[in-house]
Formats: structure tokens, sequence, C-alpha cells
């Protein structure tokens, strides 16, 4: 029992997965859903690529679970269709569509050893019902040779994710992060072209969740499958992601790479959802082509808005820069509380005319004893402003390259 | 030792308490005390009570007794009228628990695949179970009349056998598991239902996704494995009624026709009441309470190895 609590070693998947892999492009094709007066998804199309890591990031209830649901054929959309490889699979079950899912919850068959739950999946697909049989399916032909094939392939996968010793252990006996892997491999042993995986870190604790995320970029890297993973956690979807989808309510926000998620987000939406402490928002009013006011400053802006023109600024809390003196275009602020978190630190200011303080990252050794209720002037580059029009969507500028349309 | 870590740190630090271990322990039994004196009061003495009473040879009501020994239990091995009672009851008991439990989890799988009207079928089955069985059994009475109950009645229109079925040696045993099942299902199928409520929906999903989608598989890879604690309790639970059957049988056949419906308690019954052999009795009731608790035992360490908890 006491290995309950002792987590494995990191271990580099050391053995190549048999290569018999083919990753699919999967096609959502203006999918809508709706569970009686609720409507989930609203109109959501997206494309994602051959062996793609794509993740579906948004908050809780914006639908993201519902999608891949819908994808794993868990779930029927109301409207729309979906493709995974060539074929289009909406009236096609679970079984058939050539898709793997790992759940939050595991999902392990509390009654099967690690090596049942992961064979499980081939014995249903390569042993007849009457195979399946206990005691009599033993007697038919071809049942045993069918079984230790099964059982063989098992330990290679087994073996390929670090869980070889722990094959005739039961889901109880396991802690939670060798469950995590079974569940992997439960999917692995199928070698599908796709992946789902529904949160599938949120109930490990914080530091196994670090490490399992590296794990599960590494099985990508390997497997070569189309991922699409679904989480609510923007550090994961940051780091193991090729592209990032954006949800809120139904609808998807925006589709890029991480980084361009952080630094040319489509929308208000996807500037305040990503990125931690949140960015600050500051509505205000177009004085002329370059300029907004925003009732404490004028701000300068990489942007043209015609004069009049209702706009509201973000400036992440990095952008902010510590001014000497109160210029022109800089914020004045009285520092409400101070927040070290080593490497540098997170100041809350009250600035004269914002109705919500700013929060701004520091330097430690740029501000040495800061306290609150000492005054700050910070002042920001324009290019580093991201300016959003009345309806929330960013006026992209002259400093940020093309944009890529997103819907 | 385990008096001390019994109580909490806090009770510990009370001045008084903390002296001596000693006061400590005196604590911990008070605290048990009322709990261990109704246990006693209304448990273990009553127990024990009968089981001393079996070794007598009081007659109900009279002012004295003899400790007679091993004679009671060995009277009751050579009472053809009390063996016949024992496996009849045994006979009674393999008949509705098997039934009773199968019904039950049928019901409890249909009424859960389909949620419409899923409270008024299950209060529905649950009547029965509810129900007065004394005031019931006027129903079946006038249901098995063998002239002008319904069941002959319909039985002659479809062309089969009719018989009359309580007063039948052959039938009536049958007849009364019947009734017994018919009473028990909504009992199971409840039970069933808090259980299938219990299974979490991913596992039905993970199994969709693993190829598990047909009923039958389903039924074998997820529902239950998955189901078997209540499983266990379910037949526990009836196998435990069906031993202690009684109303049913003294209200319908009393036993009857020739000792062909007698079970263990309504044998109990006559000997402790009717003819005021209280020792008698007693012993019958010692045999009912081992061959009750043999039977739990027995069936927690056979669904033990299968069970996960």
């Amino acid at each position: 029992m006491t290995s309950l609590a002792i987590e494995q070693p990191v271990r580099v998947i050391s053995t190549i997965v048999p290569a018999n892999v083919s990753a699919s492009r999967v096609v959502v094709d203006q999918i809508s859903k709706g569970f009686g007066s609720v409507q989930v998804l609203r109109n959501v199309s997206l494309e994602i690529e051959k062996g793609e890591f794509l993740t579906l990031l948004g908050p809780s209830g914006c639908g993201k679970s519902t999608l891949l649901r819908i994808i794993a054929g868990l779930e029927q959309q109301d409207i729309g269709h979906i493709t995974i490889g060539s074929r289009r699979v909406d009236d096609i079950r679970p079984k058939g569509r050539d898709v793997a899912m790992v759940f939050q919850s595991y999902a392990l068959y509390p009654h099967m050893t690690a090596a049942a739950n992961m064979a499980l999946p081939l014995r249903m697909r390569r042993l007849s019902k009457a195979q399946r049989l206990p005691l009599i399916g033993r007697l038919l032909p071809e049942t045993t040779k069918i079984e230790a094939e099964i059982a063989n392939e098992v330990s290679q996968v087994a073996a390929a994710i670090g869980i070889d010793h722990l094959l005739d252990r039961k889901p109880a006996h396991l802690s939670g992060g060798q469950r995590q892997r079974v569940a992997v491999g439960r999917a692995m042993v199928r070698h599908p072209s796709v992946f789902l995986m529904d949160e599938p870190l949120s109930s490990l604790d914080a530091k196994l969740r670090v490490q399992m995320r590296s794990e599960i970029k590494d099985l990508h890297r390997r497997v070569g499958a189309t991922f699409v993973y679904v989480t609510h956690d923007q550090a994961e979807a940051m780091t193991m992601s090729d592209r990032v989808a954006v949800m809120k309510d139904g609808e998807i926000l925006q589709v890029a790479s991480p980084v361009e998620i952080y630094a040319a987000p489509a929308n208000i939406g996807v500037a305040e959802f990503v990125g931690s402490p949140k960015i600050n928002l500051l509505p205000g009013l177009a004085v002329d082509r370059r300029h907004i006011n925003i009732n404490a400053a004028t701000i300068a802006v990489n942007v043209d808005m015609p004069r009049g023109c209702k706009a509201t600024i973000g400036i992440r809390p990095e952008a902010f820069q510590i001014a000497p003196r109160a210029e022109a275009g800089a914020l004045t602020g009285i520092t409400r509380t101070v927040e070290h978190m080593g490497a540098d630190l997170y100041a809350h200011l009250d600035v004269d005319g914002l109705t919500n303080p700013i929060v701004v990252r520091l330097f430690p050794e740029a501000v040495p004893n800061l306290a609150p209720g000492q005054r700050l002037h910070l002042t920001a580059q324009p290019e580093r402003i991201l300016v959003f029009d009345e309806s929330g969507v960013r006026i992209s500028s002259a400093g940020i390259a093309s944009m890529r349309s997103v819907r | 030792m385990s008096a001390i870590h019994g109580i909490p740190q806090s009770i510990r630090r009370i001045p008084f308490l903390r002296t001596r271990p000693a006061n400590e322990t005196i604590v911990g039994y008070a605290f048990s005390a009322p709990a261990f004196l109704l246990m006693l009061i209304f448990l273990f003495l009553p127990t024990i009570a009968v089981v001393v009473m079996a070794f007598t040879d009081w007659q109900f009501g009279a002012a004295s007794f003899h400790f007679v020994g091993f004679s009671n239990f060995l009277a009751l091995l050579g009472d053809r009228s009390f063996l016949k009672a024992l496996s009849n009851t045994a006979l009674y008991v393999c008949l509705t628990v098997p039934a009773t439990v199968g019904l039950g989890l049928l019901l409890a799988l249909l009424i859960e695949a389909d949620k419409s009207l899923r409270a008024f079928y299950q209060a529905a089955h649950f009547l029965p179970f509810m129900a007065t069985l004394t005031a019931m059994a006027v129903v079946w009475e006038a249901l098995l009349h063998p002239t002008v109950g319904l069941v002959n009645q319909v039985f002659n229109d479809l062309g089969l056998p009719v018989a009359n079925w309580l007063r039948n040696e052959q039938t009536v045993l049958p007849t009364l598991a019947l009734i017994g099942v018919w009473q028990n299902i909504g009992f199971a199928m409840i039970l069933f239902a808090a259980g299938l409520k219990a299974i979490p929906v991913d596992l039905y999903d993970a199994a969709d996704i693993d190829g598990v989608d047909t009923t039958l598989d389903r039924l074998r890879t997820v529902v239950l494995p998955m189901l078997g604690p209540t499983m266990m309790f379910v037949v526990i639970l009836v196998a435990l009624r069906a031993f202690e059957i009684f109303d049913i049988v003294k209200i319908l056949t009393n036993g009857g026709p020739n000792g062909a419906s007698d079970v263990l308690m309504s044998t109990l019954y006559r000997q402790s009441f009717e003819y005021m052999r209280a020792g008698y009795g007693a012993a019958i009731t010692v045999i009912f309470l081992v061959i009750a608790t043999t039977l739990t035992l027995m069936q927690a360490r056979i669904f033990d190895g299968r069970v996960h908890y």
C-alpha cells in the first residue's frame, strides 16, 4: 500500500511505439448543439490538421467538452458534420470512428487489472462474441492465439509508457498519476489516428500535472497522431499545443498558435481569458488618429482611429515601464498592494480617473522597497498596447504583423 | 493506547481529564456506555435468553423449568414436521431469491433506460412491498380461488391446466413463492436503481469508445461488475426476508395442505404459541439464527472475491 503515494520517476518514453499509426485530419463543419433550451454550441467550425496538437481552451460551460464528445461520437450534434480522415462520421458509432479518448476521471474499469483495462479495446475488436465468453471462449480455435497477441501488444505499450510493472494491479491500487498512464495506455493500444483528451490532467496534483504535461507532449511527438485536447488551464494550452482554439459561450473566438493568441488576441474575450494576471482593459475615446483618451491620461497607440470613436485599450501587466516623472501619456497611480513572486513582482495601483486598479509586473530590482502608498508613473510602448473597437474586436496595427483571419 | 487515540487532542488538554491515562480510559468507556447499554438490552440479552431457553423444557407461562441439555435439538432432528418445514423453507428461498433478484434487476434496467415516467414506474413496482401482505392476501385468495378465481378462469379460457393452487401439495409452495417474488421485486428494483445511479457516466462513455456497444456487452463489462456491492446486498436481504416468510403462509394456507407449505416460522409459531412449548420453539429460533448468520457470512465471503470497493 505504501507504493500508492510514491510516484514513479519520470521515464522518458524509450521504446518506439509500433509504427502502424496514421494521423487523420478532423473537420468540424458548422456544428450546433443544444440541450433543452440551452444552446451549447453555435455554428462552430474548425479544421484540425493531420498530426496536429490542437487545444480547445475556455472557461467551464463554454462547450469545449461537448464539442470533443461530438467528435468522439458520444454526443449527437443537432446540425453540422464531422469528418475524420476522408470519412464523414456523423452516423458512425464511437467504436468505428478510429478515435481514442482519455477522460478526466480516467474512467478505468475498477474490476479489471490495468492489463485487462488496456486489452479491452483490442479484445472487443479482434475477438468474436463467442470467443469473448468466459471459459467456453477459451475452447474455440484461435482464441488463445489472439489473446496472446493482445497481451503482447499491451505489454509493449505498457513498457513504452513505463507502466509494465503495474499491469496486474487494479485501479484502486494505483496512484492518480499511474491511473492516468493506464488510461493513456488504453487509448494507445489501438493506435487510433485521433486522440481525444478531456481535461486529462485536472485531477492530478500541481507538480504531477507539470510532469504529465511534458509526457503527453512527448507522446504526441512519438505517436504522431492528431491530438484534440480540452482544458480550462491556459498553462496547459500554451505549453503543449501547436494551435489553440479559444472558446466562449459556445463559439470559437480565435484559433491560432499560443504565441499569437497571447500577443495578438482577436478580441477582448481572448485577451481577457489568456494571460495571468489578467490584461488591464481601459475604456476610452479616440482624440485623434493615434491617441486615445482614457480619462486618466491620453495614450499614444499604433492604430488609426477616427476621432470620437469609442475604444478599449488593453495593456498586459508586463508591458508597463516605470517613468521617472509624470510625463505626457504616463499613468500615475498609488500602489495599493505588492505581491512578491520571487523573480518578479505584481503591483496593484489605483489610478485617478480609472474605476479599476491596474496590475503591473515589475522587476524587484527596478523598484526596491516598493511599498503600498507609494506613487508610481507608468508608460507603455505604443506597439505593446492592444486596441479594441466598440464591439470588442481588436484593431490590427502596423506594429503587429498580418493577422490570420478568425471566426 | 487505543482509548487514548480515540480522544481528540482538545479533550486531552482539559485539565481534569488529563491527570492520568486511566481517567482517559474511563472517559472512553463512558462515551460508549449508552450505545453499549442499549445494544445489551435490545440485542444481546434477548438473544442470550433465547439460547438459554433452548436448553430448557420451559412451557410458556409456567412458573418453573428444568435444564434438559440438547434434548430439544435432538427431538427436532427426529421431528418430521420440523424437517419438512426446514426443507420447504429452503425450497422457497431457492425459488424466490433468483427470480426476485433477476427480475428486480431487469426492471431497474428497463426503468433506467427510459427516464420518462420513471418515478411512476418505480412507485408502482414498489407498492406491493409497501402494502401490508395481510391485506393483499385477500386479493390473492380471491385471484387463486379454485372456481371463481380470475387465475383459473383465465387459464381455463386459454386451455391451460387449472388447479386448486393453495390446496394442492404440488402447487402450494411455488404459488407462495410467486407471491413472495411479486412482493419483493420492487424492493430489489429500488436498490438496483440506486446502484445504477452510482455508476459513473464516464464508464459508459469509455466503454462506448472501447467498442463495448451492445446491451449485453455493456451489461457484462460495466453494469454487472459495478453493481457487485449492490448485488451482494440485495441477495442477502432478499434471502433473509425469504427465510423469515410467515404472514402469507399463516393467512393463506396455515402450513397446509398436509404440511406442504409449512415453513420454519410457522412451525416456530405453532410450537411456541399454540403448543406453548417455549423451550422447543427457542431451539427452532436458534437454528434459524444459525442459518441466517451462516448465510450472511457465506454470501459475504463468496462475493468478497468478486466485488471491488
